[in-house]
């Protein structure tokens, strides 16, 4: 079959690419040679437009293990145990096709994370939907969540967090980040390289079948009206088989029979065969007709780009292979040796007999295309005035709005469809700073969070980018946790636009610089491009998931107020920023300006300060001060719906809208008793920490100065209206 | 005292289960569903997950494993069974406990922790509550709405046979405490003979007070003052 002009643009290759293809290969590629080219090439699978920054990222220190270039990364938590982690997109596959995009987005990162060998103890999501009144909307919550959670419920992996936000610039785009966490053994870790030559190649599984056809494809590039017509590149879940494959592969893990292993996730077989022999600077032989298929007549075409679920490729000691079937056929699953590893450095396929592909390895992986993309600049935005109409709201009517608003509203609605306590050692659930799984066995645990500011990052990128770097910090050290190290999620709109580019670009240096300061090394993740549709771009989303450890679990510090007459301060400065404030974007529909700048000394400063005072544990109750600002944070304090706060706002120079809904960086809310306050004053004050009294906690009510006073159940009803009323579920 | 976990195909609490049974000192062997025979045991616990993915109707193809005919000799022998969650849907296909679960009213997963009246304390499971106490443990299902006729609710109020109810914080029973629409509210139930329980709430998962409450180590209490 000729390969034309119109063939080569079907796939996503550029007229230059093919030029490149042709002379690295020295022959034109045939169709299927082609379509594997395209896999490996596209933006999803190459980073070939996001490469050059991710480099510079940080990606060490004492406790990595494992950091980019594997299915996931590592961290050392001690005592011989190692923690393995990633987050990554599920976004395209999600718009079009919401329950088996977002449920299948679960099942490969949690494919990712038990590849290593690690037992997955942990899934959180972060997830974007449009206006609460594009007509889309209720439909994709729906879908998205219930197939996160059938997907993950099925599995029996608790739930433990997550973030869902509303923005117009997702209308054509939702997003869907899901990460996860395994436990596994320092020893006991497993990789993708290959090692050895004519070592067997075995297929294990889910049998192939043609979904998901050019999926990572698909995803490389924008959506416009005709995005419905995309949906057979989504792949269909299947957690059942995942459940067994898991467990399947945990259980032949025990010995020494892998040497290698990786899933089949974006660009299938292709992808996961390049990469393992590619990485042990090996070639590799599969014979096509050694692959189980769920249908008949497959062409090897067809089973390359498949992107059919619950698959894994395994490279074996020779002599381990009935060792390995008799587990996998235990459980119910297809096992096939499909090829062998070679020292050609290339790889070759066959099929009935026939060689019907060669192509060096080199070719697809370092030699694939790398771009140095043109971009713009869109950080350092002008400072713009307040509007002068601020006194006109009241402080009791602004915060309900606040709180009824779907993304400061409680996610019960969303967290209640998610099995959050299956395995048994759910220590925090969702809805709180972080969420809390203990080690099984053992008295220490770890912290998880993901988050995301994208409104920042839109506003100006390289102080969204820190700040987003910062907030996951903050949202571990307000549990008690050492911050380790993070995973991110990089979803942004076409890199190919300048604007876009410099978006990407300076969120990278924001997240870099923070990440440095901190000690909070990038181990893992993903980029997402071309979230855009008909030319409308998403707001630069970067989601940061961070792990933290608790090493001991009595001194976990709660986020609700505890007790009566105690203390309550804020530490940290309180200056009133405003621009691009909850207050400024929820009330007054006001969203110029810069967003409020992390000054990275007070942020690490006030942290370790924090952390140093709870693990005295001089603190009944921590809470980070983000969206929403001082007045939000205080009302999630008294989510026990027992325990609520008398709150004196301190004498100041800035307003009390500012003071109450200012979203300044780098602060906490701490509860503490009587007895221990000169303690924990002391110590504040010896690291020329700010902070000040703002109140008491008491029962059953939230009240402030002379402004409100709510009862606890009220506010609580508040807080879930938004969910309620959407979904008519009163 | 012996226990039995059986372990099917898409089980996830498996593990949590036989963890718990360990820690009150059960001598616990996990069984495969392929297995033909029981070992010797004093109690029988089919634990939840997605037994086969669920993907017929919830339990019903575990219910025809290999294991599920000893299992029903050994109720009818008068030994002790507990399902939880999945466990109990199996129950239910297997014909041991007389009833339907259907899907949650609200056609959602719920997954949160509930209160619970302890409605018959005279069974070995439950002898360690107090009549009518009030318990918290978590729920975490699809298909929990427990449904039978009329007449087969009369009479298993009249036999003293439903073991939970779902009620609010202070004990009391309505619809309003009613998570999925069961009958009655019920939260889990005994067959006639009170040797075997069916649950939905997971006692496994609610056995430390580090994970908010401990009052599922009296149901395992219960069963080990035989």
């Amino acid at each position: 079959m000729e390969i034309s002009a119109e063939i080569i643009d079907k796939h996503g290759i550029k007229p230059d690419e093919y030029k490149k293809i042709v002379s690295l290969i020295g022959r034109k590629p045939n169709l299927l040679e082609l379509g594997i080219f395209s896999a490996m090439w596209n933006e999803h699978c190459s980073y070939k437009s996001s490469k050059k920054y991710l480099r510079t990222l940080p990606t060490t220190n004492n406790k990595v293990i494992q950091g980019p270039g594997e299915n996931a990364g590592i961290v050392d938590i001690e005592d011989d145990d190692a923690l393995v982690f990633k987050i990554e997109s599920h976004n395209h596959p999600s718009y079009l096709e919401p329950y088996q995009g977002a449920a299948t987005g679960v099942g490969g990162i949690l494919r990712d994370v038990f590849t290593m060998g690690a037992r997955p103890i942990a899934t959180l999501n972060s997830i974007h939907f449009g206006d609460q009144n594009h007509p889309k909307t209720k439909n994709l919550i729906n879908g998205v969540v219930s197939g996160i959670g059938g997907y993950g419920n099925c599995m029996g992996i608790p739930n433990v967090g997550g973030e869902v936000k509303f923005n117009s610039s997702y209308n054509g785009n939702n997003l869907v980040n899901a990460m996860a966490v395994g436990l596994v053994k320092k020893n006991k870790i497993f990789y993708s390289k290959a090692k050895g030559i004519n070592q067997p190649v075995i297929y294990v599984g889910s049998k192939t079948g043609r979904d998901g056809i050019h999926g990572a494809s698909m995803a490389s590039t924008e959506f416009n009206e005709d995005a419905e017509e995309k949906k057979p590149t989504v792949q269909v879940g299947d957690p059942f088989t995942e459940k067994l494959l898991l467990e399947a592969c945990l259980e032949l893990m025990k010995d020494d029979s892998i040497i290698s292993i990786q899933d089949m996730g974006a660009a299938g077989l292709t992808s996961s065969s390049i990469e393992m022999a590619s990485k042990g600077n090996l070639g590799i032989e599969i014979d096509l007709n050694k692959i189980p298929c769920r249908e008949k007549e497959m062409t090897p075409y067809e089973m390359m780009l498949s992107e059919s679920q619950e698959r894994m490729l395994l490279i074996l000691n020779s002599g381990k292979e009935e060792v390995a079937r008799s587990i996998f056929t235990k459980w119910g699953l297809d096992f096939s040796i499909i090829g062998k590893t070679t020292d050609t450095k290339n790889i070759v396929l066959n099929f009935e007999g026939n060689q019907v592909a060669n192509l060096p390895l080199s070719s697809l992986s370092y030699e694939a295309p790398v771009y140095d993309r043109k971009w713009k600049k869109n950080s350092n935005v002008k400072k713009v005035q307040k509007p002068d109409t601020i006194s006109n709201y009241k402080i009791l009517e602004s915060f309900k709005k606040i709180l009824t608003s779907p993304n400061n509203s409680k996610k019960n609605w969303v967290w209640e469809q998610y099995d959050s306590t299956v395995m048994g050692d759910t220590v925090k659930k969702p809805g709180g700073d972080s969420g809390v799984i203990r080690i099984h066995g053992k008295n220490k645990g770890v912290a998880i969070t993901v988050d995301s500011s994208a409104h920042y990052c839109l506003a100006d990128p390289i102080i969204g980018g820190k700040q987003v770097v910062s907030e996951a910090w903050r949202n571990l050290i307000s549990v008690g946790a050492n911050p380790i190290a993070i995973t991110n999620c990089l979803n942004f709109g076409n890199p190919e636009k300048e604007k876009i580019m410099g978006q990407f670009v300076e969120t990278i240096d924001g997240i870099s610089q923070a990440c440095r300061y901190l000690d909070f090394p990038v181990v893992s993740g993903n980029v997402s491009f071309y979230n855009e549709t008909n030319n409308k771009a998403i707001s630069p989303t970067p989601t940061i998931g961070g792990v933290g450890l608790i090493k001991d679990l009595d001194k976990l510090v709660s986020n609700n107020f505890q007790d009566i007459n105690n203390k309550i301060l804020v530490i940290g400065k309180t200056t009133g920023h405003l621009h691009q404030s909850e207050f400024f974007r929820e009330v007054m529909d006001f969203d110029d300006g810069p967003p409020p700048e992390v000054n990275l000394f007070n942020e690490k400063n006030n942290g370790l300060i924090v952390k140093k005072l709870i693990s005295k544990r001089l603190l009944k109750s921590v809470h980070d001060v983000s969206s929403g600002g001082i007045l939000l944070a205080l009302s999630e304090m008294c989510n026990s719906m027992e325990i609520g706060a008398k709150i004196k706002v301190p004498r100041n120079n800035i307003g009390l809208h500012e003071y109450l809904f200012g979203e300044d960086q780098s602060r906490y809310i701490v509860e503490v008793t009587e007895k221990n306050i000169k303690e924990a004053s002391d110590i504040l004050k010896e690291n020329s920490i700010y902070f000040e009294l703002i109140g008491l906690t008491q029962k059953e009510s939230f009240d402030l100065d002379n402004e409100f006073k709510i009862n606890l159940e009220e506010l609580n009803e508040l807080s879930l209206s938004w969910f309620k009323n959407y979904f008519n579920e009163n | 005292m012996r226990s039995s976990v059986i372990v099917f195909p898409g089980s996830n609490c498996d593990r949590d289960v036989a963890v718990a049974l360990q820690n009150f000192n059960f001598k616990n062997q996990m069984v495969w569903h392929d297995e033909s025979n029981l070992p010797k045991t004093d109690l029988v616990v089919l634990p939840g997950g997605f037994s086969y993915g669920d993907y017929l109707r919830t339990g019903c193809i575990a219910s025809k494993s290999k294991i599920i005919d000893d299992i029903i000799k050994h109720g009818k022998k008068g030994g002790l069974i507990l399902g939880i969650c999945n466990g109990f849907q199996i129950l239910i296909e297997t014909g041991l406990l007389k009833g339907s679960l259907l899907r949650n009213k609200k056609l959602k997963f719920i997954s949160k922790n509930v209160y619970l009246k302890v409605s018959n304390v005279n069974n070995k499971f439950c002898s360690k509550y107090g009549k009518n106490q009030t318990i918290k443990l978590p729920i975490a299902h699809n298909e929990g709405n427990f449904f039978t006729d009329d007449d087969q609710l009369k009479e298993f109020e009249d036999n003293d046979q439903i073991a939970f109810k779902y009620c609010n914080k202070d004990g009391f029973i309505s619809s309003i405490s009613n998570p999925n629409g069961s009958s009655n509210n019920i939260a889990g139930i005994l067959n006639l003979e009170k040797n075997i329980l069916g649950m939905m709430p997971h006692p496994e998962r609610l056995i430390d007070p580090i994970l908010s409450g401990e009052d599922g180590s009296t149901l395992f209490e219960s069963l080990l003052k035989l």
